[in-house]
Formats: structure tokens, sequence, C-alpha cells
């Protein structure tokens, strides 16, 4: 008998004491909970994200479309980059007032190369206010999931209030699970050592979220 | 199941060695406390957080329940993402089958991500025999596999350790593995995180196989998932070319949409955070990102025989929070080392005598590590009633009684003159000298004398013989905890 035949077999005896039931899933699971946790208008949503962003150690800055070329050139250059991630798809005006030389995100790059690189900028697929975090799924505008972990530094732009819903349960609903999928909030931390909060064991020590309108 | 850490003496040995210990009893009782505050504030800022709990507990009940179909359904949906299906009834078949894997790789390393799942099934001991060296990259994991230790606690499993050790060992040890550690390296925390990080990358960066557990199946899509806080998850899930998932069966849930209550519940239970710095999930394998080959072994090891047992089968909704062990007096007390199993605390008591049958002495004490205060029912997102499972497996080694263990109906005789007696009136001694703990206890006594009419079951009978149980009393468990400690730990 293969493992798997027996391991079936086992759990059918197992619950030979249980009674039979033929209720469909969908009922078979009351869900009383809150699809959102309180009320608030789309600019509340929109600040809560922000807040909740912050208090987890991201930096959080706001811009419309016109000036997002200039904040991000600006957030380069103060840390001195030289070299920057680009995903595929990411709209071309992002980085039109940036000096750093753009590296392609390309399937045959080994991860040396991307470890020379300093920064990654992307786009997201949505973010949620009620726990400060922003989801990316692998589109064009966010590229492969190794971009976003190996450098050292994230800038991530969030359209708003497009991009922004309120919880888990809604953000849920606008996924796609046959996607990778990675969930961020805030920088990679840790509190092993005597639960002191360290930023930045391994993904990007610095994550900076712009919240733009207008795109 | 080869989980038993070998030569560990019964509970109640252990615990009274861990008790001698004042550094661990001081790091643990900070990290505990610090945790448990934290945790009731966020749980506070969910509204419906009642609603929630009961949600869970009805997911899992209901995947249990079908078990079998959900299996299946898994197994397509996996398979037709490009993964493949592996299945191993005990420890043995599960480290044969990774083993294998690896080797048919042609590497000899592999790095992994923290997983319960293949510390159970002693995996890295399993590939080391096979010339194939793990390498936990999870920081506190890290510094139990570099101090030749073992994991104290299911989510800090270095809770054990404190800074200056932490040094120590990474100054000693870091060259033996890999990249040292740096000459001037201190004991600040964010010194040691570097170290780790440097460390590892090097690590990461050339590993062609990775080796993790996950934290849901989702049957419907066949998605995992991976929550983490330090990235070293993905690391390992993406970078490699290789991954391999060991998967206990019962961490299914029927749809997508069933994350969307336990990723409310899990990361607020445990590291008392809105959200997880990092959630992973992936279905199969996608092109050109993250590895190119999928394996997923689903694990046995003792859980059909669990999901046999009508009381203790609810032990299986456990989503592996730690919550339980961060209110557990005795675990405070005591340490994770004490439960002699990778699974530490309340959860452990009953889960490990479950998976691993209550043969060795360890595993007959284990029931008895308990105050029986409740604490640990009232913080489970999942509604575990962990004391109710206690006082049955007590009543099981004590009396005697049907049991599954591999698959098959097998009657246990009752255990005379035995551990779990010393075992019990040692922790009946231990509850006596703290009267909050036994006011706790006797809440709960009384609460389960629904299944004993007349005396506490088997050993406990000891004490309940002499006394009368006292009545329920009329303040809820949480408002007594409140009043005797609440003032006591506020602020820490
Ligand atoms: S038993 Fe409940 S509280 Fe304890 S680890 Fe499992 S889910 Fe968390």
């Amino acid at each position: 008998m293969s493992s798997r035949d027996r391991i079936l077999g086992r759990v059918r005896r197992a619950l030979a004491d249980v009674p039979a039931d033929g209720t469909p899933y969908e009922q078979a699971v009351e869900r009383g909970y809150l699809q959102e946790h309180g009320e608030r208008t789309v600019e509340e949503t929109v600040d809560l994200l922000a807040g909740n962003l912050a208090d987890y150690r991201a930096v959080v800055h706001r811009s419309d479309a016109e000036g997002l070329p200039g904040l991000i050139a600006r957030l380069l250059g103060e840390r001195g980059v030289e070299r920057v991630l680009v995903p595929p798809g990411l709209p071309p005006a992002w980085l039109s007032a940036a000096d750093a030389t753009r590296v392609d995100d390309r399937a045959v790059s080994t991860h040396d190369e991307l470890d020379r690189v300093d920064s990654v900028v992307t786009g997201c697929a949505v973010a949620i206010a009620e726990t400060g975090t922003i989801v990316l799924d692998g589109s064009p505008d966010q590229g492969r999931r190794r971009i976003t972990l190996i450098p050292d530094h994230h800038i991530c732009v969030v359209r708003v209030p497009d991009q922004v819903v309120a919880s888990v349960p809604q953000a849920l609903g606008r996924l796609d699970p046959v996607r990778p999928l990675t969930w961020i909030s805030g920088p990679s931390a840790t509190s092993d050592i005597e639960l002191d909060r360290v930023e930045g064991v391994h993904g990007p020590r610095t994550l900076e979220v712009v919240l733009v309108s207008g795109e | 199941m080869t989980g038993t850490f070998v030569g560990m003496p019964a509970f109640p040995e252990a615990a009274r060695e861990a008790v001698r210990d004042r550094t661990l009893r001081g790091n643990l009782r900070h990290a505990t406390h610090t945790i448990r505050a934290k945790r009731a504030g966020a749980v506070a800022e969910l509204s419906d957080w009642a609603a929630l709990r009961e949600a869970g507990r009805r997911i899992k009940d209901h995947t249990l329940r079908h078990l079998d179909r959900y299996l299946v359904q898994l197994e397509e949906a996996v398979t037709a993402a490009g993964g493949t299906v592996h299945w191993a009834a005990d420890a043995a078949e599960a480290n044969r089958i990774v083993a294998g894997l690896v080797k048919a790789t042609g590497e000899s390393e592999v790095v992994k991500v923290k997983s319960m799942a293949t510390q159970e099934i002693g995996l890295n001991e399993a590939l080391l025999e096979e010339g194939v060296h793990a390498y936990e990259t999870d920081l506190a994991e890290l510094i139990v596999q570099l101090g030749k230790d073992r994991p104290s606690h299911i989510l800090v499993p270095a809770i054990h350790r404190n800074r200056g050790e932490i040094r120590d060992i990474f100054r000693s040890e870091m060259k033996e593995w890999g990249r040292p550690a740096p000459e001037a390296l201190t004991d600040s925390p964010a010194e040691l995180a570097e170290a780790a990080r440097l460390h590892l990358r090097e690590k990461f960066l050339r590993a062609k196989v990775g080796v993790s557990g996950a934290n849901f199946m989702v049957a419907e899509t066949g998605t995992l998932v991976v929550v983490e806080s330090e990235g070293n998850g993905r690391m390992c899930l993406t970078l490699p070319e290789t991954l391999i998932s060991v998967v206990g069966i019962e961490k299914i849930v029927p749809t997508w949409r069933d994350l969307e209550v336990f990723l409310q519940t899990l990361p607020r239970s445990s590291t008392a955070e809105r959200m997880n710095p990092y959630t992973s999930m992936w279905t199969g394998t996608a092109d050109e990102d993250g590895p190119s080959t999928f394996h997923l072994v689903l694990l046995d090891n003792g859980r059909t025989d669990t999901l046999a047992d009508e009381v203790g089968r609810q032990a299986l909704r456990c989503i592996r929070c730690s919550a339980c062990l961060n209110v557990c007096p005795v675990y405070e007390r005591a340490g994770g080392h004490a439960y002699g199993s990778v699974y530490p605390g309340p959860i452990g008591a009953i889960l490990s005598p479950q998976l691993r049958g209550t043969g060795s002495e360890i595993d007959a004490s284990l029931p008895y590590a308990s105050s029986l205060c409740g604490a640990c029912y009232e913080v489970c997102p999942v509604a575990i009633d962990i004391p109710e499972v206690l006082v049955h497996l007590r009543e099981r080694i004590a009396q005697g009684g049907p049991v599954t263990r591999n698959g098959n109906k097998v009657v246990l005789k009752p255990a005379k003159g035995h551990a779990a007696e010393r075992a019990a009136m040692r922790a009946a001694r231990w509850a006596f000298s703290r009267p909050g703990a036994l006011r706790g206890g006797q809440r709960l006594a009384s609460r389960t004398r629904r299944f004993h009419p007349r005396s506490l079951p088997g050993p406990g009978r000891a004490w309940s013989g002499t006394r009368d149980l006292p009545p329920v009393p009329a303040e809820p468990f949480r408002d007594w905890w409140q009043r005797t400690h609440g003032g006591k730990d506020a602020g820490k």
C-alpha cells in the first residue's frame, strides 16, 4: 500500500465516529466577523495606512503624479544610490529625473549581480490600511520576488486611493492566489535577541513608501 | 516519531533543573511578560476578535472532519500548478523522501527556514547522516544551531539566551560554519543581527536547495503560505532552484478566503503585531520567478492517530502562534526545554503525547505539566480547550483505555506506580506552593467535573480525595488574572 493510501485510510478510520455531514462549505462556517474595522472616509483610510506604515518603521512620503519623479530622484540622491533595479513594467516617468544607473530585472541576472545594486523601485498590487501592509504580486511594475529582497533599500509607490483597501479580508478579495505574492509590513525585523527589535536582518533595511495621488 | 530529545528526563525533573537556572528564568519572564502585554493590546484593536476566533475554530474543525477530501483536493491543485506531492506516514519516511530529493539535485547543502515539522522529524540530523548540511537561517535558530542547543520556544527559540551569551556563541562558532563574526563584535543586538546577516547572506546567495514548512496550505488553489519577520523565509523560498516544503497534514484550510481569518489572528496572537513583516504565498512554480522545482511532503507522523481521539483531536487546530506559552505560569518557570519536545508549553503538553504516544516517561508526564489554570484556552486564537485535553490525557494515562497508534487501535494499560503518578504529585506540590495558580486550577478542576463525577482522575485523586472541590468562582478567569497578576506586570 502506498503511504498516500495508508494516510487517507487512517484519516477515514479516525473520523469513523463523526456523523456524516453534507453541509456545503459556504454554509459550514459562519463568518460573523467584520469586513472592515470602523467607519472611515477614503482619506481617513489612506491616513490610517500612512500611520500604520510609519508605526512599523517604513518611511512614508506623499506626492502627486507631477511631483513623483522629483521625489524619487531626491530619495535616491540622498542615499547616494548609484545603481537602481527596475522592474520591466515600471512607468518610465517615475525614474525620469533620477541619475542612478538603471539595472533591468532580468531572469538571467545572478544573485550576486543583484547584491551589487543599491535600491529597487516598484509599484504594488494593493495596500492594507488596518495593518500597514503593501502586497506585491509580480505584475510588470513589481517584478520578480527577489528584486525586492536582495537590495538594501526599497521604494514602493502606492497609488492612492485606488490601490488602498481597509482590511485583510478586502485585500484577499482583490488578489489572485495563482500569482506569487509577497506581503510586506515594514522593513525586515527581528526580535530574537532579548526581544529588542532590530531592523533589517535579511530583507531591505529601509522601506520607503510613496503614496501618490492622481497617477 | 524521532522528535524525543534523547535522554530527556521526565517533565518534573527537567523543570526542577530549569527552575534553578536563574538566567533562564529571568530571560523567560521578561520575554513572556513583554509579549503577553503587547498581545492583549493587538487583540483589543479588533472589535470582532471573538467572531474571528470562532470562525477560525470552525474552519479548522470542518477541515479536520473532511481532511481526506481536502488532502486530495490540495494534491490535485499543487500538481496542476507544477508542484510534486509526496506522502510521508512517519518521520523516517519524510526524512528519506527529503534526503532523496536533495541528493537528486547533486547538492550537499540546503538552507532552511524555521519549521517545526522538520524539527519534529529530526530532518537536519537525518540529512547530515546522508552527508547533507542543513543551515538554519532564522536568527534564533542560527543561535540555537551554532550553540549546539535546543529551541525553547515556538516563536523565539533562543529566548533562553541573553545577548552576552549570543555574542560568545557567534565569536566562537561562526567561523566553523562559514563567514566568521567580526573581530570586535559587541553584544549590541544591532551588531549581532548584522553579523548574522553577513554570515547568512553568503549562504543564501549560493544555495540551490531550500527547505521550508508552511503555516497554511489552501486546498482550493494549492497555495502555500509562510509567515515570518526577518526575510530569511523569502530568501529560502525564492532564491534556490529547488524548494522542498515539509508540512503536517493538519495545516490545510479549504479556501483562499479562509486566510482572511488566520492572517488576522495569527500575527496578533503570535508577535502581537498587526501584521508580521513578511508573508510569502506561492502556488506551485511560477515562470522565472522563484524555484523552478517545487516538492511538497505531506507529513502524518502521529497526526492521524491524534485525529482518532475525539477529545484530543482539537489539538490539530493549532496554528502554532505560541500565545499559550506566554501566558502559562508553568512554562514561565520551567522553560521550553523541560517539555522534551519541539512543541513546548501548554500546546506541547497535549500535542507531543498524542503525536508520540505516552510510552516514554517524558510523554507520560507531560499532561501533568500544567496547573490547569485555563489561561492557555483564553488566549488561543482557535479556542483549543487545552485544559480539557490535559485532563482527558491524564485520565487515559492513569486509567488506561483505547488509543490509536500507527493507525491501529490498541488498549493502554493503566499506569501503576509509574512516572505519571510521581509527575502528578510534583505538579500538585508546585501548585500548592502557589495559591494563585491553585485557585485558577481549582476553577478548571471543578469545571471538568462533568468528566469525573466524584473525584479528579487518576493521580489527581490524591488531592481531590482529601478535600472538597471548591465551587466555580463567580469571577471569570481573565478578571482574576488581571486582579492578581495585572498590577504586578503592568509596564513590563
Ligand atoms: S494551542 Fe492555540 S494558543 Fe497555543 S500555539 Fe496553538 S493556536 Fe496558539
